[in-house]
């Protein structure tokens, strides 16, 4: 493809607002940077609206705009998983996430697996909820990178040799140093003026490209009849169900998540997100019908497209669509927003895998009296350490690798669910046996996605019966069950119960302190 | 769990939490998984989830005013 240079200038205009930005966020709802809670936390000050633009900025990422519409190019209406996904999991939040800021706020902790360490006062527990988020958190940042690399390469940028990574590399220094210097407070600003920008593309695409389409019939007349609706079978009833409960479930127990809800400024502010944040679902419903209309105008068939569609395969449908059907200048505007959208989650995602390094290994393992200076400075340099790892993943080995990781964290997420979620509940849960509970989830969701060639979807035999289900739940139940049934025997060598939680802890409205660790 | 320690900052916790339950519904997949009626072109599987954001988003609302503390 020839360069585009009108579309990369105004790219390049954008990045460079969004770098002034991420820098003088530093000043922004001012805190001392040398204290973890305010690096990683952004002091936990973030109102309504400013929580409402960073966790829309960080759950809706970059990956997903090209991947969900991708996903409906390819294989039609179980793209449309992603909607009942989001609405489900926030009365989900509305009801369970207060208690987690609450419990949070009261004994100034940064990440769940703090919250473990301190509930179960089990340290090693802790430690697997906090490799599960780093584990689980690393590929994603990845494929922030494979959705940047789409658009660049979609206006033609295309360099030779040693150089054909330079605009990734640029990019993530960018990020690098900004979320060095200003934490949690870089993303949240600039998820502010990408937020935006995402709904204005989006809004322009959904009403404009109908419209030289003849309708929105014609869209959908596009999609192979077999592929406009899932198959009528229980089979496909229970993929696409267990599909989105597991997906749901997994959501909001990734650092990145956890780290929005806890730098928010009360309680209520998750209760209010919770009714507010689903216009993002919406936002992502509209998004993956994308996916049609690159059907519908074709997208594939025109030549000057075909080599980028066998690089990119069918992540390459958004781009191509935009770039068939935009001016110069709006594609240009459009990929900026994508590109934006990858610095967003990325820069949260490596902040919290951060918060998780320095707090729950660090002080805990390895410099249990460092100073809270010594503790956000190994957070800041973590963040430098996993952004390099991801780009490290995409420069070297095949994006198949991170997409296939990508999955798999998704899997692993889910076995934290026990010992957080029920932990906010009850302590009757064991240690012990949630940590084998979740070794026994982590190995059989693995062992399962591997038989099965890295597809989410398990054809499991029960009587008889085959049963497809997300291999996330079918490991969780296992997780579940193995946790209870543990629980109970160990709960009969009754001893006292490590718990440095309070019930009352759990409704706080306001902390006994700065977040300064247990 | 019962909180056996309340300091009066207890959940505001009730029956209109069931509420939640609604959008819950789409659970219930060959419910919606139809190409009829049809809306603005929009078959209905399509149609009846973006819906039912907003149903959900309504309903969350209402629980919101319906509990929080005056």
């Amino acid at each position: 493809m020839p360069l585009n240079i009108t579309a990369l200038t105004v790219f390049v205009l954008f990045f460079v607002l969004v770098t002034f930005v991420g820098f003088a966020a530093a000043n922004w709802k001012k805190g001392d940077l040398d204290k973890l809670h305010e690096w990683g936390l952004a002091g936990g000050k973030f109102g309504t609206i400013i929580t409402w633009f960073l966790l829309g900025g960080d759950l809706y990422t970059a990956y997903t705009f090209i991947a969900v519409p991708a996903l409906a190019f390819g294989a039609g209406a179980i793209a449309f998983f992603a909607v009942p996904y989001t609405i489900i999991i926030y009365p989900f939040v509305f009801v369970v996430f207060p208690r987690l800021w609450s419990v949070a706020r009261a004994h100034g902790y940064i990440t769940a697996a703090d919250f473990v360490r301190g509930r179960y006062g089990d340290r090693w527990l802790a430690l697997a909820v906090a490799l599960t988020g780093i584990l689980a958190t690393l590929p994603y940042i990845a494929l922030q990178l494979i959705g940047l690399e789409v658009v660049i390469a979609a206006m033609g940028v295309q360099l030779a040799g040693a150089l054909v990574y330079l605009p990734l590399i640029i990019s993530f220094a960018i990020l690098a140093t900004f979320d060095y210097f200003s934490g949690l407070r870089a993303p949240a600003a600039i998820a502010i003026i990408k937020d935006i920008m995402i709904y204005l593309t989006v809004f322009a695409a959904v009403i404009v490209i109908p419209l030289q389409l003849g309708g929105w019939s014609n869209v959908f007349a596009a999609v192979p009849r077999e592929k406009l609706l899932l198959p009528d079978n229980f089979g496909a009833y229970s993929g696409y169900a267990t599909l989105f409960l597991g997906s749901a479930m997994a959501l909001f127990l990734y650092p990145h998540s956890v780290t929005g809800v806890l730098s928010s400024s009360s309680r209520h502010v998750i209760r209010r997100n919770a009714a507010l944040l689903p216009a993002y679902s919406f936002l992502l419903g509209l998004i993956a019908l994308l996916g049609f209309m690159a059907l519908a105008v074709g997208v594939e068939r025109i030549p000057a497209y075909a080599a980028s569609f066998q690089q990119f395969g069918a992540n390459f449908a958004v781009p191509a669509l935009f770039l068939e059907v935009f001016p110069d200048w709006f594609v240009g505007f459009a990929f900026a927003a994508i590109g934006i959208g990858a610095l967003v989650p990325a820069a949260i995602m490596s902040i919290a895998a951060a918060n998780l390094f320095s707090r729950n290994i660090y002080k805990e393992f390895i410099n249990p009296n460092c100073r809270p200076m010594q503790e956000s400075r190994t957070a800041k340099l973590t963040s430098l350490a996993v952004k390099v790892g991801a780009l490290m993943f995409i420069i070297f080995l095949p994006h198949e690798y991170a997409i296939q990781m990508q999955l798999l964290g998704g899997i692993w997420i889910i076995h934290t669910f026990p010992a957080v979620i029920f932990g906010l509940y009850t302590r009757w849960l064991d240690g012990k046996a949630l940590l084998i509970g979740w070794a026994v989830g982590m190995i059989s969701g693995t062992w399962m996605a591997a038989i099965n060639v890295f597809r989410p979807i398990y054809p499991l035999e029960i009587f008889g019966t085959t049963v497809p289900g997300y291999i996330a739940v079918y490991s969780f139940i296992l997780n579940f069950v193995v946790s209870v049934v543990l629980s109970a025997v160990f709960n009969m060598a009754a001893k006292a119960r490590a718990d440095e939680t309070r019930p009352s802890d759990y409704y706080a409205l306001e902390g006994a302190g700065g977040g300064t660790g247990h | 769990m019962e909180d056996n320690r309340d300091n009066g900052k207890k959940d505001h916790n009730g029956p209109i939490l069931l509420l939640l339950l609604i959008p819950m519904l789409v659970f219930f997949v060959p419910l919606y998984n139809t190409v009829e009626p049809t809306l603005f072109g929009f078959p209905f599987f399509y149609w009846f989830q973006l819906g039912w954001i907003f149903v959900s988003m309504i309903v969350t609302a209402a629980v919101y005013f319906g509990t929080e503390p005056r």
